[in-house]
């Protein structure tokens, strides 16, 4: 220990940890004051656009908002009731930010760096924190269930009824839409043939075909249910306000339910992030980004800034998304899980599979361009059939229309069909 | 009522389209309304700097005023309808014996405790020679509640303050002042 000296890899990976957290912390937090914004100016509102620098008058369209937000909710009192588990209570939040930080351990957030031989890197440095984990998929979904935990434990630890119902919708809800998360997920990973993150996007970069192209009823299912994972409208019933107060963080205030509002945009954050390396290509884009290594610091550059780009992009249309629609009743959230999105992912999957099997057979039959097309083609197909099939058949929800011939009224009791009462 | 009352038109739901069981055109129709209103231009204004407009002074209810007639004088002849009809008894008048010819009466003090008011309008709608009325004056604030308390001069002053933007609503109205 006395002659402990970092290695450069060692000294990389904690530049890339402090980065990271870093950049999503405050990317949070901004992301808070995008979240107002959109929601002011979708209702006709200015929105925030005071706070500007500290003790100047200088408002810069209220971009020191988030600093004082901040400042306020840390400050405020960190109230804890008596009636709480008080273990679990603090742990929830803890477990629950543990967990969406260390997602991001096996999510790329750019390329690569070019080769720096000052620090002693003579390869190309992959622009993620664990670069030697080839179950980068599982990891990730695995935590994002820890995630849930937190969730479930701040629900239950509050001995409260709006919490605990709001962390017993949460766990059904996520349990329900997992399934078709890792549908969706599935296809992604038998065609790019690896769980790696990063090989996910070099494929879809080397062939040009975006796996949203290639896979429309995956990534449609896949976009629906990351909605209900990350549990933003219409799927945010966990946390209907209208129904539960606050859900699961009800009896949270202070420091604590900052944790909590922070790793819910994490997993906004984790959501946009997969969606754009699984299905929207990642770094890459048409003629801007290339699609071999990284050589100079400015494709590494670029390649970060279209990755960038395109999560803010997505995160923008979650926030669109929000405004846009009213919240699922919970029986059509259960439908839509088990009666449309899982046939309409295993339809994926078994399109896919069948279409990466039949391969050699097509390139063929159609030679290779042909057996491109048509690899495009097919689940085209299939996703407007499979969408048309659930559209027809699957019920839009429970009738609960009024009843307009109710039963004669019993003339002596006036008591309807309650006629069992009268009798006992 | 029953349901099935014969007086009960029920109307009926249009069963949904193919298009709609898609889904597709709520998408739309959802996305294209908040992208709209998302670039559509603001109604709310930066209030301290920006006022917002009064839409009709004739009809806004603000704070409150007594009007001066011609020579100056109040006009109220503390007649006591609008404490009478004053649903939240925010207004207190002490009538006395007038020092001029024209009435009987006239208010030794009058004052109005704006933190009951609940600026309903009613007290301006009883008056009978339009003495009190209701100004478009919208950002009412005070330091103490005994501030908020306004006496007759106060009100007087508001009505010195306001006149020249806000003609008595009688006379805007084209009635006899």
């Amino acid at each position: 220990m006395q002659n402990f000296i970092p290695s450069p890899t060692t000294l990389v990976a904690l530049a890339k940890i402090g980065l990271l957290i870093g950049g999503l912390m405050t990317a949070a937090a901004y992301l808070v004051l995008v979240e107002r914004w959109m929601a002011a100016w979708v209702q006709d509102r200015k929105g925030p656009n005071r706070v500007g620098i500290p003790l100047t008058k200088i408002r810069l369209f209220g971009l020191g908002q988030p600093l004082a937000d901040g400042l306020k909710i840390i400050l405020k009192e960190d109230f804890t009731p008596r009636h709480v588990d008080k273990v679990l209570y603090t742990a929830a939040p803890l477990v629950l930010l543990a967990a969406s930080l260390a997602i991001f351990a096996a999510i790329p957030f750019g390329s690569s760096l070019p080769p720096i031989p000052a620090l002693g890197l003579t390869g190309e440095e992959p622009l993620l924190v664990a670069p030697g984990l080839d179950v980068g998929v599982l990891w990730v979904f695995a935590l994002s269930s820890i995630a849930v935990y937190g969730v479930l434990l701040g629900g239950w630890a509050s001995n409260n009824k709006y919490g605990f119902l709001g962390g017993l919708r949460s766990s059904a809800q996520l349990v329900a839409y997992e399934i078709p998360l890792g549908l969706g997920l599935l296809g992604v990973v038998l065609a790019a043939g690896s769980l790696k993150l990063d090989a996910i996007m070099n494929a879809q970069a080397s062939t040009g075909i975006w796996y949203a192209f290639a896979q429309p009823l995956g990534f449609v299912v896949f976009l629906i249910a990351s909605f209900a994972e990350a549990a933003r409208l219409p799927f945010d019933l966990p946390e209907a306000e209208q129904e539960l107060v606050g859900g699961y963080h009800t009896e949270y205030s202070g420091i604590k339910l900052l944790l909590f509002l922070v790793s819910e945009f994490l997993h906004m954050v984790t959501a946009a992030f997969l969606i754009v390396i699984m299905f929207l290509g990642g770094w890459h884009l048409w003629g801007v980004t290339g699609s071999g290594p990284v050589e100079t610091w400015t494709v590494a550059l670029i390649r970060f800034a279209v990755l960038s780009a395109k999560i803010f992009g997505v995160i923008l249309f979650f926030m669109l998304v929000r405004w846009s629609w009213p919240r699922f009743r919970f029986d059509q959230l259960m439908n839509l899980a088990w009666k449309v999105m899982l046939p309409l992912g295993l339809a994926n999957l078994v399109t896919v599979a069948a279409v990466e099997e039949f391969r050699p057979q097509l390139v063929a039959a159609l030679g290779e361009g042909g057996a491109r097309a048509a690899a495009v083609a097919i689940p085209w197909g299939v996703f407007l059939l499979g969408w048309i099939a659930a559209g027809v058949l699957t019920p839009s929800g429970t009738d609960n229309t009024p009843i307009r011939t109710p039963e004669p009224l019993d003339a002596e009791h006036g008591l309807g069909r309650r006629r069992d009462l009268v009798q006992a | 009522m029953k349901p099935s009352d014969p007086s009960i038109t029920w109307l009926e739901e249009k069963p949904l389209g193919l298009a709609e069981r898609l889904y597709l055109p709520l998408f739309v129709s959802g996305l294209t309304t908040t992208a709209r209103h998302l670039v559509s231009p603001k109604v709310t204004v930066s209030f301290p700097d920006q006022r917002p407009k009064v839409g009709n002074p004739l009809i806004y209810r603000g704070v409150h005023r007594l009007n001066r007639d011609a020579e100056g004088r109040v006009k109220c002849v503390a007649c006591f309808l609008c404490a009478t009809a004053c649903p939240a008894h925010c207004i207190d008048i002490v009538a006395a014996e007038s020092p001029w010819p024209d009435r009987e009466k006239y208010p030794e003090s009058f004052h109005i405790d704006e933190l009951r008011c609940i600026f309903c309008g009613m007290c301006e709608e009883a008056c009978p020679v339009d003495a009190i009325e209701l100004t478009s004056l919208l950002d009412l604030t005070g330091k103490s509640r005994e501030e908020m308390i306004f006496d007759k001069e106060k009100l007087l002053s508001v009505y010195d303050m306001t006149k020249d933007a806000e003609p008595m609503k009688s006379t805007a109205l084209g009635c006899d002042p």
